[in-house]
């Protein structure tokens, strides 16, 4: 076990070195920098000296492969992500609580896809073919094809339209920028079911069906057939054994719902406006706030990948046989 | 092979009808064989249905659009949808005449808000196959017919409604569908190029090479995807020609789309290689080239059709959600995107709920093909029971 999760670590240092690159190389890909794109924008003409002035101050004249070397050394050495120059601020200062949001977002998210998919999916497998099974597979598929943002919309439309209130946003007005707190902590809770419910949906709709499928192969197996002749009373004969092997593919499923819930969330976070990371890059792209927008998409994509080793070492310490593979 | 799962319509009342289906299920191709086990999945069938016909609108969007996709008209911004009545009293009692109120604008003499009031005495017949505005089908034939519409041109009949700048929304959904519905395709194209190629060396040769290729994969597979396409689709110059734009968010989407058919193809491979037939012609002396073309290809043709349309939803929706930012497809391109675009927020929403109108169609498109697709991968294997 333990050999199996250092080899998987090892194999994180090149996966997380190619996709420090791949996030650099993406911001830097708009024509111009965040200097000309503020230039342009300016209404009175700036000085040219200053312009220069800025531009030797953050390297931006450097070669490309220069400014990696400096962004990345920082990030590993003293955890400096650079400068945000729309905001002026360190980028540190501005994405840890974000993305602590982000995280505890996509864990709640998962936690209710859990919650909810495992029964519906067990019904549905063991009353296969009938009114309840079709209504849940036709639910099911509804879900999966509405976008997240749509429904997002949707919601908030029929919040406002007959309870009269505006469901955006993660915080009530007055706790936006305070400490955290307990009364806080209780604000963001009541107002996290929305987003966690929108995103929670496709990934419920999946897994669903996905356990309806795993159920039905291990019901269909002799062993049931040998237990159930036996005499074992049908609810101990299900739990006993199929679902608990049919649970298994469920946590290698988390290794794609998880990054599918942290990308999902930056679209439905600008429609809600939740201050997560979603908001964040969105303006930081179209303001070329380049080690801001690096910083975030290298960050969320370390999250997804922390997230896809974890759920494989737990299928790993649940089902022993893929550790030989 | 069980035979009395798959003759169709047969009643099996008579002995030599059996052996009639028999015999026609040992002579049957793969794809007849398919064609019958597909044709069983009643919802697939009608998916498919509903796909082609998403289709044909997109080909002929200007016939069955009432309107251009340009066409705004200043005195009808944000014009409700307008219910379809089918029968007229007259003095001679019901009679067949299909038709809309009009509408009348009340002011609000504070707010200066506009609100319309249906006025019941002015009465927009409509019709089918109407004479309306002029359009060049493909840019190649001039035609004025439209499959609905005001009966007289240049009544203001919006049976969805109109949008700020009192732009038809039902016309304007329906071209939509050209851009919306091409792009899952195009994007699914190329995924599909890239995936058979490296899916298919990854497969067929093993070792190093698939050692790599399944690396490079999981890694694009961990990357969250929307935050990627953001930072690359920003990337997309503003000045560059909607065409340019349209292929460039295609090659994005494809870009990761390819990682699912290359896992598909490569699976295939690897179960194929040892199949006995395949080991025959290899013994027979036939080339790898001719192998893989002539008798491994065609035995996974049904697989990846079921998977590439399995595909295009994903990329219907990541289009819909890059160009509704507005970081995918710009105005004046009109795809479902960029029609949502316009109820970005509660406001807009509130006033002209009628805008959500595009995302029905995103929802009945990502159905269709998600059933469409799993009915196909159902068949795709008729000789595995």
């Amino acid at each position: 076990m333990l050999w199996y999760i250092a080899r998987r670590i090892i194999y994180l240092i090149p996966t997380l070195l190619i996709v420090s690159i791949i996030a650099f190389v993406v911001i830097q890909l708009p024509p111009g920098d965040f200097l000309a794109s503020l230039i342009s924008k300016a209404e009175e003409t700036v000085d040219q000296a200053q312009v220069d002035a800025l531009r030797e101050r953050y390297g931006l004249d450097e070669p490309i492969y220069v400014q990696y070397w400096k962004w990345i050394s920082g990030i590993i050495t003293k955890g400096d992500f650079g400068r945000s120059f729309e905001w002026n601020k360190d980028v540190s200062d501005l994405i840890w609580e974000r993305l602590g949001l982000t995280v505890v977002i996509s864990l709640l998210t998962l936690a209710f896809i859990w919650i909810v998919a495992i029964p519906i999916g067990i019904y549905s497998a063991v009353k296969k073919y009938t009114i309840g099974d079709y209504v849940v597979t036709v639910i099911g598929f509804i879900g999966l094809a509405i976008p997240n943002f749509l429904l997002a919309l949707v919601l908030m439309y029929i919040a406002f339209r007959y309870f009269g209130q505006s469901v955006g946003g993660l915080f009530s007005p007055e706790y936006i920028v305070a400490e955290w707190s307990l009364d806080r902590v209780l604000d963001l809770l009541s107002h996290l079911w929305l987003p966690v419910i929108i995103l929670g949906t496709a990934g419920t709709a999946a897994l669903i069906r996905v356990m309806r499928a795993n159920l039905l192969d291990e019901l269909s197996k002799l062993y049931v057939d040998a237990a159930r002749a036996r005499g074992l009373s049908e609810l101990k004969l299900l739990f006993k054994y199929p679902v608990r092997v049919a649970l298994n593919p469920l946590v290698s499923a988390v290794a794609w719902v998880f990054p599918a819930l942290v990308s999902g969330s930056a679209i439905t976070s600008i429609v809600l406006n939740l201050q997560t990371t979603g908001p964040l890059l969105y303006r930081s792209l179209q303001a070329q706030d380049m080690y801001l927008a690096g910083s975030l998409i290298l960050l969320v994509s370390v999250l997804t990948i922390i997230g896809t080793l974890v759920s494989d070492i737990l299928l790993a310490w649940i089902d022993p046989r893929i550790q030989l593979q | 092979m069980t035979a009395a799962t798959y003759p169709p319509a047969g009643d099996g009342a008579s002995a030599s009808a059996e052996v009639h289906a028999e015999t026609r299920i040992v002579i049957a191709n793969q794809w007849q064989l398919i064609w019958w086990k597909f044709r069983k999945h009643r919802l697939a069938m009608l998916a498919g249905l509903v796909t082609i016909l998403l289709y044909v609108v997109a080909l002929f969007a200007e016939l069955f659009a009432p309107y251009s996709a340009g066409t705004y008209s200043a005195q009808h911004t944000f014009l409700p949808p307008q219910s379809i009545n089918f029968l007229q009293w007259t003095d001679a009692g019901w009679r067949f005449y299909p038709h809309v109120y009009g509408h009348k604008v009340q002011v609000d003499p504070e707010s200066f808000k506009r609100t319309y009031i249906v006025d019941e005495t002015v009465i927009l017949p409509i019709g089918l196959f109407v004479r309306g505005e002029e359009y060049k089908l493909w840019g190649l034939f001039t035609l004025d017919v439209h499959l609905i519409g005001a009966a007289q041109f240049g009544d203001p009949v919006h049976l969805i409604g109109t949008d700020r700048l009192g732009r038809d929304v039902l016309s304007r959904t329906i071209y939509g569908t050209r851009v919306s519905m091409s792009v899952g395709l195009v994007g699914v194209g190329l995924s599909l190029l890239l995936g058979v190629i490296l899916g298919g060396i990854s497969g067929y040769y093993g070792g190093l090479i698939d050692n790599l290729i399944q690396r490079a994969i999981e890694i694009l597979r961990s990357l969250p995807t929307i935050p990627l396409w953001m930072g690359l689709s920003a990337a997309i110059p503003l000045t560059w020609p909607p065409v340019r734009v349209y292929f460039a968010i295609t090659v994005l989407l494809s870009l990761i789309g390819w990682t699912t058919l290359a896992r598909e193809v490569r699976g295939r491979f690897l179960s194929l290689k040892t199949e006995d037939f395949v080991i025959a012609a290899r013994l027979d002396g036939v080339r790898e080239m001719e192998i893989i073309l002539r008798h491994m290809v065609p035995s996974m043709t049904s697989h990846i059709i079921a998977s590439v349309t399995l595909a295009i939803p994903g990329m219907i929706l990541a289009e819909t959600a890059l160009s509704f930012l507005g970081i995918g497809l710009r105005p004046p391109v009109v795809s479902w995107g960029v029609l949502l675009q316009e109820a970005q927020n509660v406001r807009s929403i509130a006033t002209a709920p009628w805008l959500l109108f595009p995302g029905l169609a995103v929802v009945v498109a990502v159905l269709a093909m998600n059933f469409l697709g799993d009915g196909l991968r159902d068949a795709a294997d008729p000789y595995q029971a």
